[in-house]
């Protein structure tokens, strides 16, 4: 942290001293790299985003809306049938004492939660509500509950059809599961399906896990020293990440994984401190979310508008359904692969229902949205594409003046955290994203120093480009992971219930008990 | 009936002064078992990356072999030699209260331990692992400084 701040400081320092030409040619640079990659990756955003024929609805997120419906009717509400279950196997009340120094249930979780909690809760959020209106934390809500059900499907196979190499290490996640898990069942492509999915995630592990982390980080960061050129900040976090995930500086990893969970109370507490403070809106706050999310109250889009904006960021941000959870969840070595599915359970629950709420609620209390006084609906910026704010402020800048609004100096707290959030879901991505690497052109060094350093350039082109672009191609290559890995689930999915009935079975009649400890 | 004695090690000189005392003890016991028994401090609730997860497995075998090697291994040796019945095991977790729980679930009648090293803020803070031993253990606890 202390090595990261000091590169903060000169890198700051040196934007401040630049000449205004210099400034402008490098605003120019900005400029480029942001046209070539919208260019470039435009016509796999639109592919993804495509909508359904005759309507503005993306068919993507119906996809991920029934896919989750469709496995929390499957497995029986699973999310709040085995709550408490999870919650118990997280306590390690069912964990065997002999296991000890093994990866625990916690463990696991919080790993996965790092990659998770992060800018979608921060500035993802700020983006659905900014977009959709009050009414898309209702939807956000609603999928989390659903994406529960998604998540647990994809993790307990994680654990289940993982790869265990002789040395004691292991490499799980879709890709092991769906060719695997076809042979398994005779059906044919598991290869071939597997592949694609790889493909997906090193491209949503350049996007969502990277690009998207480093240009809200940038954002952040030059809202409060100033106006400076994306493409120092990038190369900062590069040089950074580079040392950790190459260069095997464990330090400055660990010290973000202290720091994280910290900061992630921090985050909550002060959002809850400012409800508190504003309880008397909190009634008016709900009933803003309930009216927008069955009428819009004027949003573009109406309340599609914002059904379409909560549920698509309510997916970026748990990535229920993605198949990245499962990648981390995979490590954990425990005899039942479901216990790990009922743990994952509990991440869509934090990451969406209670954080992303919590973000929701700050940035409506603070009135950061322009509201018109004689209809009661929220007005549209000059583009009409997204609701109007106090200072035209978006995304994760549109989060910081909402608590800026309540707690004068939390910007300043909010911006190390983006900055901490940033580099934790980088780090976990980057391991996602080997993990698909290696999957297709095979384990070895070279190879993995190939896909770190194309992993570090991305960084740079992300804090330059502009928000739209990136934000575009970061939720297309997201979401594409999704449609491979939830066709693949549906297949899939009866050899979880075949699990889930015998443990169920097992829990009842008291083979599986609680240890004492 | 047979008493069995368990001796905490933790690597360190104190540990030796506790090995001998055992020994001097369980030459005065007939049919004295002694089990050694060493610690590796490790916690569930901590923070990891996904890469240390993968590689969790690996280590914790490593950790153990070594335990196993440099520790008990000879302490175990070294009692068998002076013609003691003696086994060893190694475990993860908080040490006072592993130890407790290895003594409890083997039939232990007595821990002995050596006093610790350890010094600074964290002892301030939270105590020593002997003196949360001598606190909290179920069976009459021995600390050989």
């Amino acid at each position: 942290m202390n090595i990261t701040s000091k590169i903060w400081l000169a890198a700051a320092t040196t934007a401040m001293a630049a000449t205004p030409l210099a400034a402008q040619e490098a605003m120019s640079l900005d400029q480029k790299v942001n046209d070539i990659f919208a260019a470039s990756t435009g016509w796999f955003v639109n592919f993804i985003f495509m909508s359904l024929p005759g309507t503005n609805f993306p068919w993507i997120v119906l996809w991920l809306v029934v896919a989750a419906t469709i496995f929390t009717i499957y497995f029986g509400f699973v999310q709040f049938r085995f709550f408490k279950h999870a919650i118990q196997l997280v306590k390690g009340d069912y964990s065997d004492p002999d296991d000890a120094g093994e990866v625990s249930h916690f463990q696991a979780l919080a790993t996965a939660l790092s990659g998770t909690v992060g800018l979608g809760n921060i500035a993802g959020v700020a983006v659905a509500v900014g977009i959709g209106g009050p009414g898309a934390t209702f939807w956000m809500i609603l999928a989390g509950l659903l994406g529960m059900a998604a998540k647990f499907t994809e993790c307990t196979l994680g654990v289940k059809y993982r790869n265990e190499y002789p040395d004691g290490t292991v490499s799980g996640g879709p890709m092991y599961y769906i060719s695997k898990g076809f042979k398994e069942l005779g059906l044919p492509g598991g290869k071939i399906l597997a592949t694609l999915f790889a493909v997906f995630c090193i491209l949503g592990a350049l996007g969502g896990g990277n690009m998207f982390q480093a240009n809200q980080a940038h954002a952040q960061i030059s809202g409060i020293v100033g106006d400076y050129p994306g493409w120092i900040t990038g190369i900062v976090f590069a040089v950074v990440v580079f040392t950790v995930i190459v260069g095997g500086i464990k330090s400055i990893a660990n010290v973000t994984e202290k720091i994280v969970p910290i900061m992630g109370i921090l985050y909550v507490g002060a959002a809850l401190i400012i409800l508190l403070v504003n309880y008397d809106m909190i009634g008016w706050a709900f009933g803003q979310i309930f009216a927008g999310a069955f009428t819009g109250l004027g949003v573009a889009g109406g309340f599609v508008g914002a059904l379409i904006q909560g549920f698509k960021r309510a997916a970026f941000s748990n990535e229920a359904g993605v198949g990245s959870a499962a990648i981390a969840h995979s490590a954990v070595r425990t005899k039942e692969p479901i216990t790990e599915g009922f743990v994952s359970l509990l991440e869509p629950l934090i990451d969406t229902v209670v954080i992303c709420t919590m973000t929701a609620l700050v940035i409506v209390i603070s009135q950061q949205l322009i509201v018109d006084p004689a209809t009661g609906h929220y007005m549209l910026n000059e583009a009409g594409t997204a609701i109007a704010t106090v200072d035209g402020n978006s995304g994760v800048s549109l989060t910081s003046a909402a608590f800026g609004a309540g707690i004068s100096w939390f910007p300043y707290v909010l911006a190390v955290a983006v900055v901490l959030f940033a580099f934790s879901t980088m780090i976990s991505w980057s391991y996602y994203g080997l993990k698909s690497w290696t999957y297709i052109f095979g384990e070895g060094k070279t190879s993995e120093l190939v896909f770190k350093s194309i992993f570090c350039v991305f960084i740079v082109i992300g804090a330059a480009a502009s928000l739209g672009p990136v934000i575009d191609f970061s939720d297309a290559a997201i979401f594409a992971m999704a449609v491979v890995n939830i066709f693949c689930l549906y297949f899939l999915m009866k050899l979880v219930r075949k699990e889930l009935a015998s443990y169920a079975a097992r829990l009842k009649s008291g083979e599986i008990k609680k240890f004492t400890h | 009936m047979t008493v069995k004695i368990v001796i905490g090690l933790d690597g360190t000189e104190t540990g030796e002064r506790a090995l001998i005392f055992a020994k001097d003890l369980a030459s005065r016991i007939e049919g004295c078992e002694l089990l050694v028994a060493y610690v590796i401090e490790w916690s569930p609730f901590t923070f990891q990356t996904a890469e240390e997860n993968a590689q969790r497995h690996k280590r914790r075998e490593q950790e153990i072999a070594l335990a196993n090697s440099r520790i008990v291994e000879p302490a175990v040796a070294s009692l068998t030699q002076a013609g003691f019945k003696a086994s060893g095991v190694v475990r993860h977790g908080d040490v006072a209260e592993t130890l407790n729980k290895i003594t409890v679930a083997q039939g232990g009648s007595q821990i002995i331990v050596g006093r610790t090293s350890a010094n600074g803020i964290s002892k301030r803070l939270f105590g020593s692992s002997t003196q949360n031993l001598v606190m909290h253990a179920d069976v009459p606890v021995t600390v050989v400084g």
